[in-house]
């Protein structure tokens, strides 16, 4: 049963990206795009990354999908780009680049000789972890565990990151001086 | 669940393969972004499958991360565009040659 729920997010996933990537009218693009978050999320159900699941729909298909229409509704770019099926050579080359990239995956993980198939562990309901290896649970606490103790640097790092993109947007965003043009 | 981590994989390469073949095809700077960001979540699957079929929390917080890089890059990526627009009125990539003037 929940192999079938996979099938149907994998492929739900993959063809709304597909649609995302054809479609020649932005506002399509980013419809398509929330379709494919939200399957991302589905996988991470299924995947028992029940957090992640909950953030990717938050800040994915909320916070950044939002963030993009806001944008193209704003530019008002809604001119249906079809010029980018005119160019023969682009769309030749980048098909070509796409089907080398699918059969080197499709013979990476489909035949035979893929990597090994590990079974799926017992999941933990609560994090025991002290030591090096924090063992994989359901819970949230065992994030903030991890952010504490083995991830602080990287932790504190995202913070300075999150107020430079801060100060970035705003000196980026601010109005040009009009002899500038 | 019978499916193994080579089908999450799988699902995460062509993904990943989709996200490039739109950076290289389009032409809208907008749609190319959001390719990347395709890219991105390519990934963020293959880390939280290595994370569920290893026994380890370490992909997951990865991942965290990487959500919080990916918000701030669509911040300021989307700050630089529409300063772009404000400069040249226009947002594809075959109208923005003005180095090779």
């Amino acid at each position: 049963m929940i192999d079938i729920l996979f099938y149907v997010f994998a492929a739900s996933v993959l063809i709304s990206a597909f649609v995302m990537v054809i479609s020649p009218n932005a506002v399509n693009c980013a419809m398509a795009m929330i379709v494919s978050f939200v399957g991302t999320a589905a996988l991470f159900v299924l995947l028992e990354a029940y957090f992640l699941a909950i953030l990717q729909v938050l800040v994915y298909a909320g916070a950044v999908m939002v963030l993009f229409l806001f944008i193209i509704m704003l530019l008002d770019v809604d001119k249906s780009e079809k010029s980018y099926l005119k160019d023969k050579m682009t769309l030749g080359a980048s098909i070509i680049g796409f089907g080398l990239i699918v059969v080197l995956v499709c013979s990476a993980f489909l035949g035979g000789n893929h990597l090994p198939e590990p079974s799926l562990l017992p999941v933990m309901e609560n994090p025991t972890g002290e030591g090096v290896g924090i063992p994989f649970t359901t819970s949230t606490k065992s994030f903030g565990y991890s952010l504490f103790t083995k991830y602080m640097l990287p932790f504190q790092v995202a913070g300075f990151l999150l107020l430079a993109a801060m100060i970035g947007v705003i000196v980026v965003s601010k109005k040009n001086e009009p002899e500038q043009g | 669940m019978t499916i193994g981590l080579n089908a999450f994989l799988l699902v995460s390469g062509l993904l990943f393969a989709i996200g490039l073949l739109g950076v290289i095809l389009r032409r809208n700077t907008l749609v190319i972004y959001m390719s990347l960001e395709l890219m991105l979540n390519a990934v963020n699957i293959a880390l939280v499958a290595f994370s569920r079929y290893n026994g380890t929390m370490d992909g997951n917080i990865f991942v965290f991360f990487i959500i919080t890089v990916a918000a701030a890059e669509v911040a300021v990526g989307l700050a630089i565009i529409v300063a772009l627009f404000r400069r040249r009125q226009s947002v594809m990539v075959d109208q923005l040659n003005a180095l090779s003037r």
